[in-house]
């Protein structure tokens, strides 16, 4: 258990923030959460793994500038692996994509493109070009939105948090 | 006026959908290999993707067009001939071809499925596009961007065959199909292999003041700062450093996109029957915003009505977008 520390004071994103629970919060709670999230996601769509190729087993570290930890993401279906990881204790990995929450809510959502957060410089990528390039296009094969199976989960309360964030996001862009 | 075709990017089976939702009168894409000019990692479809995208397609009354844009290698042509089999037994629509070989291919062994000839072959002139029309039958070409919305029209009137223009996306001006400044740098042909800039030769580099500087192999082709908008990680788009000027300068073209919705009143008077779309490598996002604005365009153009013009200003290449040389030969 790792209590964690406050968000950075460089966080870009603080309308998403409203929407998150305050700090500090233990990682350990988060855990849980997190696996179930990646294994529903897997078992609903069993041929994004194939766009991955060889990166399957690829270490990913999302890097959400507004969260106060970072996601490690190995999307292997023989060996999911999705938590979170305190700043301090960040792991090697082969890639990292690092953007403002909402930025990446909208990319699992369907509603915004990669190359254009890019363009932006709303999205960076560091590492392993080809393997983040395999990662967006098999999250984008995905029919639907991905955020909104995970709401979904949540029943009402997650639904409701998600339409909370998407009009967030409308107003940031607007 | 005959309404015109919009071609509609698709990179994967996803976006195919969405394409179709969104309005596409015919969609194009290609396998996953370099049959394709757009051979990316995670992109493109296996033959059951495509058999059954193509079948999702016709239901709804969307074309598929396959691209066997590539050239192939002498010695490797058999790909290229598995391809263009496999696509008519999908029943592809029509094929869009480059290489001479191939379209030769496809006339003897499939006469009856159409033929366009890709922008890859760089044929820009009548005498050009009319040979390639009499010695393969091609149906429609795709012309090189290159030329302003008068000569296009000066074009329709000599030449037997269909037109298809860009009017959205990637703005590439150099003489497409013949260019190895990926060849050079990589080993990777753009042109044989389909990949330019393949992504594991892409590396970016951020430093601590958010500065980003873009390589290509052993080459540094750009470095925006941290405020600036940034681009592709092609060397045609490459920012690069001479004794002859002070700063970082773009040698070839820069960062920008195409956006002809101010001109599609002019291209479809001017003739044009398909208006193409860029961005196979984009996302399902990208295909449905520009494709279901473009729809929009285009019927209220048809219905004789000021066509709406939506902000795709954030979907482009460092968000400037040109019409480039269709408005002006002057551009650059």
């Amino acid at each position: 258990m790792e209590p964690v520390t406050p968000y950075p004071p460089t966080d870009d994103n603080a309308r998403a923030r409203t929407f998150l629970p305050a700090p500090p919060l233990p990682l350990f709670l988060l855990q849980p959460v997190l696996r179930r999230i990646v294994t529903r996601i897997a078992s609903q769509n069993p041929d994004m793994f194939n766009r991955l190729g060889p990166h399957k087993s690829a270490n990913f570290i999302i890097d959400v500038t507004s969260l106060p930890f970072v996601l490690h993401l190995r999307p292997d279906p023989e060996d999911l692996l999705f938590r979170a990881v305190a700043r301090s204790r960040k792991p090697e990995a082969d890639a990292e994509i690092r953007g403002g929450f909402l930025d990446l809510l909208g990319l699992v959502d369907g509603d915004a493109d990669g190359d254009a957060l890019f363009f932006s410089r709303d999205l960076t990528i560091t590492g392993n070009t080809e393997a983040v390039v395999c990662l967006r296009n098999a999250l984008d094969d995905v029919d639907g939105s991905i955020a909104q199976s995970v709401a979904d989960m949540f029943g009402p309360p997650g639904r409701a948090m998600l339409s909370a964030l998407r009009r967030a996001s409308a107003r940031k862009k607007s | 006026m005959r309404p015109p075709e919009l071609v509609c990017p698709a990179g994967t089976p996803a976006a195919m959908r969405t394409a179709v939702e969104a309005g596409a009168d015919a969609v194009y894409c290609g396998f996953q290999n370099a049959t394709n000019a757009r051979n990316f990692p995670g992109l493109n479809f296996t033959p059951g993707e495509l058999e059954r995208a193509i079948r999702h397609a016709h239901e709804n009354g969307t074309k598929v067009l396959l691209a066997i844009n590539t050239f192939p290698p002498a010695g490797k042509v058999d790909l290229w001939r598995d391809a263009v089999d496999l696509g008519a037994r999908l029943g592809v629509d029509a094929y869009i071809v480059a290489d001479i070989g191939v379209a030769d291919y496809i006339a003897r062994n499939h006469p009856d499925i159409r033929l366009h000839l890709s922008v890859q072959a760089a044929a820009s002139s009548p005498e050009a596009i009319k040979w390639y029309c009499r010695e393969f039958g091609v149906k429609r070409v795709v012309l090189p961007r290159i030329l302003t919305v008068s000569e296009i029209k000066a074009i329709a009137r000599e030449i037997p065959c269909e037109i298809e223009t860009f009017i959205f996306g990637n703005h590439g001006l150099m003489v497409e199909g013949r260019c190895s400044l990926t060849n050079y740098i990589t080993g990777q042909s753009t042109n044989y292999d389909g990949v330019c800039s393949p992504a594991a030769d892409v590396e970016y580099r951020r430093d601590e003041e958010g500065n980003l500087s873009t390589r290509l192999g052993d080459f540094t082709i750009d470095c925006f700062s941290c405020n600036e908008t940034a681009g592709y990680p092609t060397i045609c788009k490459g920012r690069y450093l001479t004794p002859a000027r002070n700063e970082g300068y773009y040698a070839f073209e820069e960062p920008i996109s195409l956006n002809l919705s101010s001109l599609l009143p002019d291209l479809m008077a001017a003739g044009v029957n398909a208006l193409k779309i860029e961005g196979r490598q984009r996302s399902r996002a990208y295909v449905k915003n520009v494709v279901s604005s473009f729809r929009k365009a285009v019927d209220a153009i048809m219905a004789g009505e000021e066509p709406p013009l939506a902000d795709l200003i954030a979907l482009t290449e460092g968000q400037k977008q040109t019409e480039g040389a269709f408005k002006s030969k002057t551009w650059r």
